[in-house]
């Protein structure tokens, strides 16, 4: 009957449309409010009613990235001509950006956000590193009790961030590596090394042997043929294995919370402490927010076919 | 390592480069000795500390105290409601996980335009940080001029200040992140039904609820309990989320009051022991879990 519509059918599917567009306004209207409140002025983040529609400005933003301090009196005329543009919206709140001899003074956040990269990046390429090749490993070689390792590499993933924590803090502290930056990079190499195993295994048990087979047979050795034709085969997956490791660690909260508290402080702990400070400025909280979940965004759409897997940590593949 | 010694006699490269086995130790070892000297040894040497009544903020040596730290955990009624607390979280998020998620997924299983961005947008809480989450739904929740007791038209209602409220409110919270993630997992299990069962059941006239019962739901049974079982063991260990929506005793799940034990008070020794507590269950599930993941690996 493909090609015929009845009436019924034809309502049905309204009936669908719009179900689908209700549902995925409620899930997405947490995500636009935070969004909207990053370019609100800051009087209108807590109206009361809730303000939908407003003309955006970036102020946030210029204050989430500066020092600031509160102004007793209105800034000087020249002063304030003098001041480019966010200079002045940040003037225009009543406040005033800290200088130094003329160099503009930044706020933590820069450094926060770097150090979450600087975490996420290096620990993401060790995991996927070691990842890889033990997952080979496990894909192609005979191993006494493979099932049995393969569990024990899963099984360390599951233990609660605080159990392992406390441990490694006591540790770190003997050998003075609390909040820095290769303390927290060992902790989330070794959950995202867990990880990377179970993904990339399932990527490589998809590569036919034959391929390396026939090399073998051309007369290459077992590295040539791993690193010129296993691996190349496997680039798919190990870019999506390292996307996934990214967010896994870029997200982190409790090891962060718990290892680091200033120097090599990722952005995940540092963001709510903000909250804590006097008068809460929530468009500034909300700045910060939204250029921490922008990665995060974008990457969720380039792994779209891979989320499944990842998720499951290979499991389920579809 | 004995399991290692084990050549693999077959192969055709044996004589080329480096042989199998020195390659195969050469990929795997490096990986074992990391998990085990950062995830296993430090167990061991907080295995120690949870016998002593050690504090990491006073410059004593630890005093050996036997089971003691044990003994008083267990008969500690506080202890035992951070473990009740969590159990209700797991109950109620995980079931409201399960049905909003299948729920959607139901609703998505057929192709309409669209569909992959669309699917893919749901799937955005899933992906971000959840202390990030937490602390916008805390914005969300504000009782005087958070946008949901205004859409919701419920005044000044206390979402997360009330105490008996605010597990249910983290809840929620909870499961707008993780819905997506039995969504996905449903869809999976959803398209793997194949379409000639349900052309079966309309051409014998079955009802919408018959097909739904005797034929959706056994198929797609076994990913969806994979999907439970994941999200319960997730929220079991529970911390971000609730660490940073509520400060209120009655959120203070098991991993909160670890925490709490062992970087706020510097209970080194006691929490060592209630972190083995945890463990305990930890492995019990993911036990369950694994057994599980291999019965529907076979299939």
């Amino acid at each position: 009957m493909a090609g015929v519509r009845t009436r019924t059918q034809r309502i049905s599917n309204r009936v669908f449309i719009a179900l689908v567009l209700v549902v995925t306004i409620i899930f997405l209207s947490p995500i636009y409010w935070i969004g909207s409140t990053a370019f609100k002025p800051r009087a209108l983040a807590t109206s009361v009613p809730p303000t939908v529609f407003f003309e955006p400005e970036v102020t946030p933003f210029v204050k989430l990235v500066t020092k600031r301090v509160q102004l007793r009196k209105p800034p000087e005329k020249e002063k304030y001509d003098a001041a480019p543009w966010w200079e002045k919206a940040i003037y225009d709140g009543g406040e005033r950006v800290l200088r130094v001899r003329n160099e503009v003074l930044q706020s933590a956040y820069s450094s926060r956000f770097m150090n979450s990269l600087i975490v996420a990046i290096v620990s993401t390429l060790i995991a996927v590193g070691m990842g890889t090749l033990t997952a080979y490993g496990f894909s192609r070689f005979k191993i006494a009790g493979k099932d049995d390792w393969l569990f024990f590499i899963l099984s360390t993933r599951m233990l609660p961030p605080v159990v392992v924590a406390i441990p490694m803090f006591l540790m770190y502290r003997v050998f003075g590596m609390t909040d820095t930056h290769i303390g927290l990079i060992i902790l989330y190499t070794a959950f995202n090394l867990s990880f990377s195993v179970w993904l990339m295994k399932g990527f490589m048990d998809e590569i036919p042997r034959e391929y390396e087979e026939s090399a073998l047979i051309d007369g290459y050795s077992r590295m040539q043929a791993f690193f010129k034709i296993v691996l190349p085969e496997a680039v798919t997956g190990i870019a999506a294995t390292s996307v996934f490791c990214f967010i896994i660690a870029w997200n982190e909260y409790a090891f962060a919370l718990m290892m680091t508290n200033r120097r090599a402080q990722t952005a995940p702990p540092f963001i709510p402490s903000q909250v804590g400070s006097g008068l809460i400025d929530w468009t500034t909280i909300a700045a910060g927010t939204v250029l921490f979940l922008i990665p995060v965004a974008i990457f969720t759409f380039v792994l779209r076919n891979h989320l499944l897997r990842g998720v499951t940590f290979g499991a389920i593949r579809k | 390592m004995a399991i290692f010694s084990k050549l693999d006699p077959n192969s055709q490269a044996a004589s080329r480069g480096l042989s199998d086995l020195s390659i195969r130790n050469l990929f795997i070892i490096p990986t074992i000795v990391f998990l085990i000297v950062f995830n296993i040894f430090p167990l061991i040497y907080s295995l120690g500390y949870s016998f002593t009544d050690f504090r990491a903020s006073v410059n004593e040596p630890a005093k050996w105290v036997g089971l003691q730290n044990y003994r008083e955990l267990l008969s500690d009624p506080n202890i035992w409601r951070n473990f009740t607390v969590t159990a209700k979280y797991v109950i109620v998020s995980v079931a409201g996980q399960v049905v909003v998620g299948f729920g959607i997924a139901l609703l998505l299983n057929r192709a309409f335009a669209m569909k992959g961005f669309i699917t893919t947008l749901l799937l955005l809480p899933m992906m971000m940080s959840m202390a990030v989450v937490g602390l916008f739904w805390k914005l969300l929740y504000d009782p005087s001029w958070g946008p949901i007791n205004y859409v919701l038209n419920i005044g000044n209602f206390e979402w997360l200040s009330d105490p008996d409220m605010a597990l249910y409110a983290i809840a929620i919270t909870d499961i707008w992140m993780w819905a997506p993630f039995v969504m996905l997992l449903s869809l999976a299990g959803l398209s793997a039904v194949p379409s000639h069962l349900y052309e079966a059941a309309s051409i014998d006239r079955a009802g919408t609820w018959y097909t739904f019962t005797r034929i959706t739901l056994p198929l797609v049974a076994p990913i969806l309990l994979i999907a439970i079982i994941f999200r319960t063991m997730e929220a079991f260990k529970t911390f971000d989320i609730a660490f940073i929506m509520s400060g209120q005793p009655t959120t203070e799940m098991v991993s909160i009051r670890l925490y709490k034990m062992a970087f706020q008070e510097w209970q080194t020794g006691r929490s060592s022991a209630l972190a083995y507590l945890v463990l305990i269950v930890v492995v019990a599930i993911t036990n369950i879990y694994v057994k599980y993941l291999n019965k529907v690996k076979e299939r």
